[in-house]
């Protein structure tokens, strides 16, 4: 029986009303009176020596305030970066300066060499024009394996070369793991590449800097993910301003996908402009600009190879990457090809031995960071290609071979330094194996014959590690911050209640799901709850939402802080029933003594908290607002197993995907509408990276997928409706929720179901392909079926 | 974009006397121009919008029998009003771009620009059209002269485009999966007196007649003809989406499927 | 700079803009009716779609002084003035049909014209008339859901095998 409120309900979003009518707060909605306009001069070649940068004609140009170079930003720091990954040597990485605006060298097609500020955006493009630079060309390296010759051009001419650094893991296991793959009776060996992708939010990013004379305070209005870890690196490592006097604000946010985690140069250009020019800055990106400047995804070239034993038993695992950084180290880049990549290596299998070797390496390319899923999509993609490509060199059933080797019992400690607390893989590969139908898939295969079609299967499993955590770990690790997060209950007078967090949401339904939990614990209507979020001014230090971490780790923050209140709650409670404190129950939003008909309402203890005059002033403090902060123990292993169903037309290459399926466990569910909303388009995206996305640079450096006319996005038309289901769910073992997050799932899950049906329907046709890397466009698949 | 001015006349001849400005340029419905405009990759002094001529808007039959398309109808225009008389125009309409596309983009714009992409150059070329201009009527045969290149003067307007209506015709476009655009499109039209076959968003040269198929398909309409036909990739486009060889394998494709929907 | 006018939302607005002022900016940034949205400059996100003199058009892609005399409808036009959502923005709540907000003005403004035109569209007629919208959230099975749940058709069976 589904509830029809708190934990459990598909409660209707409350934030979709102001959506739906155009009542929205998005960044480019915020004007400032007075502002002005910055129009960014990039860089249109990958690499140059800048000799010079004349402003003098730009500066005089009508409307123009002033333009602002590199040499502006003497002094002032360059945009940090958030963690330091130590290398197989245990020497750290080669982490290069990277300039707000840049200096001495470009190093990317989009790289920011000047900024116009001018009455009118119009101006500031007119005047932009006018800059004269004097730029010397370079060659770029834009290839990994090539950028890593002898002799290659370098991205940053103080590095030793273009390795940022070399990491191997766990590298005790490497001399262990070779043997293995030695004396191994098979071994399935795959070289692929995981496509760079741009996560393309709708919303390009904004940001608006606002200065305030009389208190020196600044504003930084941004589309971000994450509005207290903009404020600690803008104001602590870039621009110099004490935190008291710098606050942040991202509003509502359209879609984030992880691009608008980091501290970009334009957030540090318009505070420090506004600050210079004691005049608000607004920069509006358009999506041209957003492909050349918003942190690109994935980028991985990997060789792995799968050894097993006679009896199909895996017995250990290799696998060298090479992962592109870009032109400079964007916020947590050195993170995600290894500490949210190798850590995953083990999937859902008990494999012992392996040994993960990742290539960090610096091109003439936009920079590289997280995202959605950030590490774990390329490590399931990996894994399971070469899962099913051992099954078809064996010839055995691919869910036969998984289900064979699956992780069985829990606590299960990896070879690659985690420890999954729960899960039931078996579980969930039963049920995907009931919703995808696949006792008909052999009657719809014949249907697509008879039309000349070839139609494929393909399986895939996952597991992905969420809510990043606990921070000492992740500091021996690298992480140059915590990964707690923080929530305030403010109970008003009325009973209301504020809960300040430190999540934010940009599509998540925080301000709906958030309130579930609190009315559930209190008893009292969802509607009495509000989650204010966004604003550094308002809300705790939470570190923000990424990594499927919110509810897991922010949603535990509200569970403790609201534990508390319900602690104090009670203390005045037992005050006004005169009963002693431990027999007072809380129930339905009432409070009542234990074994009597005693009771007091909610609303009557949270007005005693704040006109104290019945009240044990000498035991507690008047009011009720409680703050926690929680930092997790262990990571959430979230896991599933997806199905993927094509139709491929053999003449023109062309793959429709005509059915999809998700088993997934993401242990207790506090509103399914959303949860599954949050599968549907992460699947999307999964799909979108399988079969159509594709950021391209040429030779030279030029990025040729730099809009919607050459990146191909997911369209209505090119996915189907999902099959869904979260109902195999072994509850998390150490949050107070037993929640696992669920953000990421589909868009690690996807991928490598799609290329393994495609494969599959490939194979079925008689044609002996084993692999074509993403995405699988026509061109891609019929050429492929040529050979 | 840059700054230019606007001008919105109400018949062809002010409209024609507007464009006699140095660097004056028609804007019809601009679901290509003002993106181009938004890159900074023209610079107009003056825009003239031909949305406003009432002559130039509408779908009819003229005497001959012909369909006579006002070269600033819209797509979404075209698409209805064209159903019954020439289905496959009409079909070639509702696909391209999307509806709001749809109800902004015009025919003359599109045959205008040229673009090697675009859907209606291999209609009006199938269908051996005439394109009617303020001063003259051009055969399409004579009109499309390249990539983005045309027969048309500076300043010459499009008021018109004439499809003779064909016994039978069909539009098969294989979409380019970013831009949906066409990769390959194919328009294959069958007269009393032959067939015609134009292919879009194939070759650097633009739209062409695939005159080969043509001739098969004039002595025998039906696919089998076109078995053992191919077009060579020379000259075709090589891009992220398609090699030449891949289009030119697409054209054989859409050719043959072009056939067997009209036949 | 030239005058221009029209009708927005039933209400008579005016004013002095240049040649190249696009509709979306005389919206968004004139008017200070900020429902409409930019996701892109090639003319595909849909973000910004409008009705204009009742047929559904790309606000970003047609110059303001192009809708001189013209009534427009945007995202803030299509609710009853009382507040009550229209059939699809209901729809698009009751179903999921939206997360981060950003595309769905466009998505409700090119549903409603779907809907008037085809009142009881296929999943596939829904799924081609969304071409020119993209979501980038929602893998689109809400929206699709939404779509036909507001034409009236029964949407339980969707997807639940």
């Amino acid at each position: 029986m589904p509830k029809d409120s708190g934990i459990g309900a598909a409660s209707k979003r409350r934030e979709d009303v102001r959506f739906l009518t155009g009542a929205g707060n998005y960044t480019d909605d915020i004007n400032v009176y007075g502002q002005a306009y910055v129009y960014f001069l990039r860089s249109d070649v990958a690499h140059g020596r800048i000799n010079s940068i004349d402003t003098s004609a730009a500066s005089e140009m009508p409307g123009v305030v002033r333009v602002f170079t590199g040499d502006d930003f003497e002094g002032v720091g360059g945009l940090p970066c958030g963690w330091q990954v130590t290398d197989r040597f245990g020497q750290p990485m080669q982490e290069p300066g990277h300039p707000v605006l840049a200096r001495g060298k470009v190093r990317h097609v989009g790289d920011p060499i000047a900024a116009v500020v001018a009455d009118t955006l119009q101006q500031a493009r007119d005047a932009a024009e006018a800059i004269e630079l004097d730029i010397e060309e370079l060659p770029a390296v834009v290839d990994m394996k090539a950028a890593l010759n002898e002799g290659a051009a370098k991205v940053h001419d103080e590095l030793p070369s273009n390795l940022c650094y070399d990491w191997g893991f766990v590298e005790d296991n490497k001399a262990a793991v070779d043997e293995a793959i030695k004396n191994a009776a098979h071994v399935t060996t795959l070289e692929l590449i995981n496509n760079r992708l741009v996560a393309n939010p709708m919303e390009p990013r904004v940001a608006v800097g606002d200065y305030n004379r009389a208190n020196d305070e600044s504003t930084l209005y941004t589309t971000s993910q994450n509005p207290h870890v903009i404020r600690l690196l803008m104001g602590a490592f870039v621009l110099g301003i004490p935190e008291h006097k710098l606050r942040v604000v991202a509003p509502d946010v359209g879609g984030g996908f992880g691009t608008k985690i980091f501290h970009y140069a334009e957030e540090a250009f318009v505070t420090f402009a506004s600050r210079k020019l004691n005049r608000a800055v607004k920069w509006t990106a358009s999506r041209s600009e957003a492909f050349m400047s918003d942190a690109h995804g994935r980028d991985h070239v990997t060789k792995i190879e799968l050894a097993l034993d006679a009896d199909n038993n895996f017995t250990a695992i290799r696998t060298e990457t090479y992962a592109n950084m870009g032109a400079y180290l964007s916020t947590f880049a050195p993170s995600v090809p290894t500490w949210l990549h190798g850590t995953l290596m083990a999937g859902n299998y008990k494999t012992p031995l392996i040994y993960v070797n990742v290539k960090a390496v610096f091109t003439n390319t936009v920079p590289v960071d997280a995202y959605r899923g950030a590490g774990r999509p390329e490590a399931t993609y990996q894994l399971e290609r070469v899962v099913d490509k051992a099954a078809r060199e064996l010839g055995v059933d691919p869910i036969a071979l998984r289900r064979q080797n699956f992780i069985s019992e829990f606590p299960y400690a990896t070879p690659v330094a985690v420890e999954y607390d729960t899960g039931n893989y078996f579980a969930t590969m039963d049920k995907l194996e009931e919703i995808a139908d696949l006792a008909g898939f052999d009657a719809r295969r014949k249907e697509s014959e008879a039309k000349g079609m070839l139609r494929g299967l393909g399986i895939n499993c996952y597991i992905e590690a969420c809510g990043i955590a606990p921070s000492n770990l992740v500091g021996q690790l690298g992480a140059r911050a915590g990964l707690y997060d923080a929530a305030t209950v403010r109970v008003n007078a009325t009973g209301s209640i504020s809960v300040m967090v430190g999540a934010h949401s940009h599509g998540q339904g925080h301000e709906t799901a958030f309130p579930q939990v609190v009315a559930d614990m209190l008893g009292i209507d969802e509607s009495m709850i509000e989650i204010v979020h966004g604003d550094s001014s308002k809300i705790p230090f939470g570190m923000g939402t990424y990594g499927s971490r919110s509810l897991a780790v922010c949603g535990s923050a509200m569970v403790r802080a609201t534990e508390k209140i319900i602690k104090k709650a009670k203390k005045i409670a037992s005050h006004l029933l005169e009963a002693s404190e431990g027999d007072i129950e809380l129930k339905d939003g009432k409070f009542s003594v234990a074994g009597t008909d005693k009771s007091v309402a909610w609303g009557d203890v949270t007005l005693a908290a704040y006109v104290p005059h019945n009240y044990p002033l000498e035991d507690i403090e008047p009011g009720l607002e409680e703050t926690a902060f929680y930092d997790p123990s262990n990571f959430t292993y979230p896991s599933g197993a997806y199905c993927c169903e094509v139709e491929l037309d053999p003449e023109t290459g062309k793959v429709t995907i005509e059915r999809f399926a998700a088993a997934d466990d993401f242990g207790n569910v506090v509103n399914p509408m959303i949860v599954e909303g949050q599968v549907h388009g992460g699947i999307g995206q999964g799909i979108g990276q399988a079969l159509l996305e594709n950021c391209v640079y040429d030779s030279e450096g030029q990025l040729l997928s730099a809009s919607y006319m050459d990146y191909a996005m997911p369209r209505a038309e090119d996915v189907p409706f999902y099959v869904v289901d979260h109902s195999c769910a072994t509850p998390c073992t150490h949050n107070p929720l037993g929640v696992k997050g669920c953000g990421e799932a589909g868009a690690i899950g996807s991928p490598p179901a799609v290329v393994n049906a495609v494969i599959d329907a490939i194979q079925s046709g008689g044609k002996n392909v084993l692999h074509i890397d993403m995405p699988l466009s026509p061109q891609r698949v019929w050429a492929a079926m040529q050979d | 974009m840059y700054a230019f001015d606007f001008e919105k006349p109400t018949t062809v001849a002010e409209a024609v006397a507007a464009l006699a400005d140095d660097e004056a340029q028609p804007l019809s419905g601009g679901q290509t121009l003002i993106p181009t405009l938004k890159q900074r990759l023209a610079m107009p002094s003056k825009l003239v919008s031909l949305t406003g001529i009432a002559e130039m808007q509408g779908v009819c039959t003229n005497d001959a029998g012909q369909l006579c398309i006002g070269g600033a109808t819209p797509h979404a225009v075209v698409a209805a009003e064209a159903a019954s008389k020439y289905p496959a125009l009409s079909a070639l309409a509702s696909n391209i771009g999307d509806p709001a596309v749809r109800n902004r983009g015009t025919i003359g714009g599109s045959v205008a620009n040229n673009d090697p992409a675009a859907c209606y150059p291999s209609a009006v070329l199938a269908s051996g059209a005439t394109v009617v201009t303020n001063n003259r009527e051009i055969a399409a045969d004579d009109y499309f002269q390249g990539l983005f290149s045309t027969a048309l003067e500076e300043g010459e307007i499009i008021t018109e485009v004439r499809f003779p209506v064909p016994q039978a015709a069909n539009y098969q476009k294989f979409v380019q999966p970013a831009s949906r655009f066409a990769l390959v499109g194919v328009f294959v039209a069958k007269f009393a007196d032959g067939v015609r076959v134009a292919v879009t968003g194939a070759s650097n040269d633009g739209v062409f007649r695939w005159t080969e198929a043509e001739k098969a398909l004039s002595a025998n309409f039906s696919p089998d003809a076109l078995n053992g036909l191919s077009v060579s990739a020379d000259g075709m486009i090589g891009d992220l989406h398609g090699t030449p060889e891949y289009r030119a394998h697409l054209i054989a494709v859409m050719t043959k499927r072009a056939v067997a929907a009209a036949s | 700079m030239a005058k221009v006018s029209m009708t927005v939302n039933g209400r008579a607005v005016s004013g002095d803009v240049a040649g190249n002022r696009l509709l979306v900016e005389f919206l968004r940034e004139d008017l200070r009716m900020t429902g409409t949205h930019v996701g892109c400059d090639t003319s595909q996100c849909g973000a910004c779609v409008v009705h204009v003199n009742g047929k559904a058009v790309k606000s970003c892609t047609m110059l303001a002084h192009e809708a001189e005399g013209a009534t427009i409808t945007t995202i803030e036009g299509i609710a009853s003035p009382d507040g009550t959502m229209s059939r699809v923005q209901q729809a698009f709540q009751d179903h999921h049909g939206l997360q981060c907000g950003f595309c769905t003005p466009g998505m409700v403004m090119t549903a409603t014209k779907l809907l008037e035109q085809n009142p009881t569209p296929t999943e596939a007629e829904v799924r081609h008339a969304l071409e020119g919208n993209i979501c980038r959230c929602t893998g689109y099975h809400n929206i699709v859901k939404a779509i036909l749940a507001a034409s009236g058709q029964d949407v339980s069976k969707i997807a639940a095998e």
